[in-house]
């Protein structure tokens, strides 16, 4: 996606401690890793916690960074784990519950109602939007993240591999997974809209 | 629908991701095609998975950090010259 694009900010002056250049490398990917942070979190105060923390690391290991992933991946890479290390702080026993997802079997689809017809405008209202925001909340977060990077945030499947330290193939799989699921709750949802539609009409 | 078709649906789930990205093999993608054309829930699947994805991209408007936060932030990093 166009905003992760680098906005040529010097490496090199970065590392050398440039506190303008680390001003605007701020300025431009603050408000991507703040909008993560919230929709991982649904939280205004941990997704502010989640951003500090994330410019704060990116600071101290600035000299660390040595250019195998973009700027933006890099920065990406820190906030997940912060946002990962903070949920698994608030409810320890989900990291057990979803740690390797691709190792169960695919879960099949049971909602077979297109909906594809429903106007963007209703596909789309306020409460729509509402249902897209809270069915992204209840997926696993291993999985939650793997959505957010690649389709809100708009990294390829390498880049959000190297975000995440996992393999493209765990990548796509999370991915499958994640696009699935969500598929199941907004079918449920618009479904009911369809019915409720037609009942009308009747 | 019989098993030995539901076998072949169960068998395309896994490429779905890859089918509506664009990014699937030839062959696959025939495949996927030529199954679509004589199953109406596999074809619900895909339109509504393409839908899906399509919505979320629509709702991922462009990031806003709050102006409040945005200051904290630049406090909390001794920025504070460089907030506008």
């Amino acid at each position: 996606m166009s905003e992760a694009n680098d906005p040529s900010i010097s490496i090199e002056a970065l590392r050398r401690g440039d506190r303008q250049e680390f001003a605007r490398l701020v300025d431009h990917y603050s408000p991507l890793i703040y909008r993560l942070a919230l929709k991982m979190l649904g939280d205004e105060q941990d997704a502010e916690d989640v951003l500090q923390n994330t410019f704060l690391q990116a600071f101290r290991h600035l000299n660390e960074f040595e250019g195998r992933s973009t700027l933006s991946t890099w920065l990406y890479r820190i906030a997940a784990n912060e946002a990962l290390m903070l949920l698994r702080k608030r409810r320890p026993e989900t990291a057990l519950t979803d740690s390797l997802p691709e190792e169960e079997p695919l879960e099949e689809p049971t909602q077979f109602i297109d909906w594809c017809c429903l106007p963007e405008e209703e596909l789309l209202s306020a409460e729509g939007r509402a249902r897209l925001e809270a069915a992204i909340r209840l997926l696993p977060e291993t999985l939650r993240v793997v959505f957010l990077l690649r389709d809100i945030e708009g990294l390829s499947i390498q880049e959000t591999s190297q975000a995440l330290g996992l393999s493209e193939t765990a990548v796509k799989t999370r991915l499958l997974r994640a696009r699935l699921r969500l598929r199941e709750m907004l079918s449920a949802y618009y479904a009911e809209r369809l019915n409720a539609g037609r009942k009308a009409y009747d | 629908m019989t098993d030995h078709e539901h076998a072949k649906c169960r068998e395309l789930l896994g490429s779905l991701s890859d089918y509506v990205d664009g990014t699937l093999g030839e062959q696959l993608c025939q495949e996927i095609e030529r199954h679509m054309r004589e199953c109406q829930n596999c074809r619900v699947v895909v339109d509504t998975l393409r839908k899906t994805i399509h919505l979320y991209h629509q709702t991922a408007e462009p990031a806003d950090l709050p102006n409040s936060v945005r200051q904290r932030l630049y406090r909390t990093l001794n920025l504070d010259e460089f907030s506008r």
